[in-house]
């Protein structure tokens, strides 16, 4: 039987072994060596490897990047982990003008090889500043790579991708994410940048999920096959660099392209994977597009409008239907007690 | 060692006098932040360091580059814009680099080098080795948030970390009176958990004895950081090859005492007239290779728009 791991387990093997292998892996962040351990993805690791190479910091995310990128310049592989995305603000001056045009700005002479965790969060009343996902922002700026991974696989072979790569890694997790389950093998494998993976077959349209919207383009694809609607979704995983190809023949092959964000769609990740799928195909294929999003406001707390600012399988199977048929049919599908979104439950 | 302090403060004087006087040509592609004036700083500083410790430097450090051993030649390519550059032409006179000398960068963003400094100060104590790291900037990085996030964890990790502020007293043209309540460098630094000390004459002799005690330090295992706050001028321009004091926002007056006090100056005074020429005309025939190693170097080809993103 194969071994299965949650999604935190995978973080924190994949670190742990990481660790084993390489002595210059550090981790770093507010609160990785406290008793909750970043929701257990550091779990252990000051035990096992010592405070030298395993810290909490003070709150200073700005300067603490800022040592990431001096640390890494120096031969070490820091991974600086933030428990929500929102804090990256603090840190954007290093991480833009700094880790991304080091390379670039001294002549290939000097590498930054980071990583960044930071988690998105949902539910639970996260609201206004524990929800965002920015990595577009990330996206726009040359000398960065993004992954987003959604299983506990890609987690795992991603963040040791990222700590193996010579150029500092946007690495984002989604706190919903966290609890999935799904086989992770023991031994130490890379998830390579640059390449998405087709997760559920289809002829009749292309669904594009990203993060913790891959799961719930995975529910509306079970919603759209009752109506007879065949989605083939694509996990990009890697958000840059972004893996064009893959999504492209499939919309090729569909002609309908709708891509779920787990951000607004505004200069998001979404704009960007549509307008490229468009350059690519036209004269070649006329490709219908929908881009979904969180709703062009900020995220609030309270259930009911929380709720309808994220796309769900349901929201997202209905615009997809509408895609596929032409016009607003208005079908939405009933709702179905196993698709149903594992909620998360505070105080976290 | 007066004749090696000589040789370097003259050396990155006339570099930069050099810098100034083709600047009107439009072969330099870059903007310059000249340290016509500061030059004491940057060379007692490196004096007192080994070949193996590292600086971070502001946009103002083509004296910080020189003064550490930074290739002169390539530092003048990389201001023409030229493949043969420290950087390939892709970094210009704002982030000037030498790896093999340990310059290990510049920013043209106020106060951004702190941290990596301390970072790669934090590298070399896990990694045991017995290197020194120098963090240099200026007055104006002191106002920003990341000076103090710095210091603090240099601190709180006691770091083998200089902290070196080259207080110049303007931030482009604004007075640190105009910036700060206290002017209390050194009392911030103290603060965050380290002996700090205001040098205040520009002397060059006196910045390197203090470096040099405080390398000492750190190199015999003693906690870091420690902390100094040189008091300089400069009399160029915040960025280009002038003189600025016709804008009003500082006086000729002001400027007069740091010129009669003229580092540069006071060390010819004290050397052997006879060896003092040889030393000027062997850095003029240096200079005057390095320009001309510009001159002939090619610009970069259109396919190094695209390398250095990321590994190749």
């Amino acid at each position: 039987m194969k071994r299965e791991l949650s999604y935190v387990e995978a973080v924190r093997e994949a670190t742990d072994q990481e660790m084993a292998r390489d002595p210059s892996v550090i981790v770093f962040g507010l609160d990785v060596d406290d008793p909750k351990a970043i929701q257990g993805t550091t779990r252990g690791l000051l035990e096992k490897y010592g405070s030298e190479r395993v810290f909490g910091t003070p709150l200073s995310e700005d300067a603490m990047t800022g040592v990431a990128i001096g640390a890494a310049l120096a031969g070490l592989r820091p991974v600086h982990v933030h428990i929500r995305m929102d804090f990256l603000m603090l840190a954007m001056n290093q991480l833009i003008n700094i880790a991304a045009k080091s390379r670039y700005m001294y002549g290939g002479q000097v590498q930054v090889p980071m990583v960044v965790r930071s988690m998105i969060g949902k539910s639970w009343g996260q609201g206004a500043q524990h929800s965002q996902g920015l990595y577009s922002f990330f996206m726009h700026v040359p000398g960065l790579k993004v992954v987003a991974p959604t299983t506990p696989y890609d987690a795992k072979g991603c963040l040791v991708q990222a700590i193996r790569d010579n150029d500092p890694v946007m690495y984002v997790e989604h706190r919903i994410l966290h609890f999935q389950k799904s086989p992770v093998p023991e031994s130490l494998y890379t998830v390579a940048p640059g390449k998405a993976r087709i997760t559920a077959p289809g002829s009749d349209v292309t669904l594009v999920g990203i993060s913790h919207m891959q799961l719930e383009c995975l529910r509306a694809r079970i919603y759209l096959e009752s109506a007879g609607i065949k989605a083939e979704v694509i996990d990009p995983i890697w958000l840059s660099p972004l893996d064009i190809d893959t999504i492209a023949e499939s919309a090729r092959k569909t002609g309908r392209l709708c891509v779920v964000d787990n951000d607004w769609v505004t200069c998001g990740a979404s704009a960007e994977i549509i307008a490229l799928v468009v350059e690519r195909l036209q004269g070649i294929r006329p490709v219908l597009v929908r881009r979904m999003g969180f709703a062009p406001v900020t995220c609030p707390p309270t259930p009911p409008l929380e709720n309808l600012y994220y796309p769900n399988s349901r929201t997202i199977a209905a615009a997809v239907y509408d895609l596929v048929t032409g016009g607003e049919k208005g079908w939405r599908p009933e709702e179905s007690a196993e698709l149903q979104e594992i909620q998360f439950k505070g105080p976290f | 060692m007066i004749e090696r302090f000589y040789r370097s403060l003259y050396l990155i004087r006339r570099v930069e006098e050099e810098i100034a006087a083709v600047y009107p040509t439009d072969k330099i592609k870059s903007p310059v932040h000249l340290s016509i004036g500061q030059e004491a700083v940057s060379v007692g500083v490196c004096e007192a360091l080994g070949r193996d410790d590292v600086v971070f430097g502001t946009y103002r450090s083509h004296a910080l580059y020189l003064a550490k051993g930074g290739d002169l030649p390539k530092m003048i390519a990389e201001l023409y814009g030229k493949l043969d550059g420290c950087a390939k032409g892709k970094g210009g006179s704002m982030h000037l680099i030498d790896v093999a000398a340990r310059v290990m960068g510049a920013s043209a963003v106020v106060g951004t080098t702190i941290p990596q400094a301390v970072g790669f100060a934090y590298a070399l104590k896990l990694q045991r080795k017995d290197s020194v790291v120098v963090s240099v900037f200026g007055d104006g990085a002191v106002d920003e948030g990341v000076f103090h996030e710095s210091l603090n964890f240099a601190a709180l990790k006691s770091l083998p970390i200089i902290f070196v502020c080259e207080n110049n007293l303007y931030a482009i043209h604004t007075h640190q009176l105009q910036r700060q309540k206290l002017g209390n460098i050194c009392e911030r630094a103290r603060v965050h958990g380290m002996p700090a000390e205001q040098i205040p004459d520009n002397d060059v002799v006196r910045i390197y004895e203090k470096m040099n005690e405080a390398v000492g330090r750190l190199r015999s295992g003693q906690p870091g950081p420690f902390f100094f706050e040189c008091l300089t001028y400069r009399l160029k321009e915040h960025v280009g090859p002038n003189e600025d004091f016709q804008l009003g926002y500082r006086s000729r007056e002001e400027a007069e005492p740091w010129i009669r006090t003229d580092p540069i100056k006071q060390l010819s005074d004290r050397l052997d007239p006879q060896r003092r020429r040889e030393i000027e005309t062997a850095v003029e025939v240096e200079i005057r290779d390095a320009f001309a190693f510009a001159e002939r170097s090619p610009f970069p080809q259109a396919a190094e728009l695209y390398t250095d993103v990321f590994e190749a």
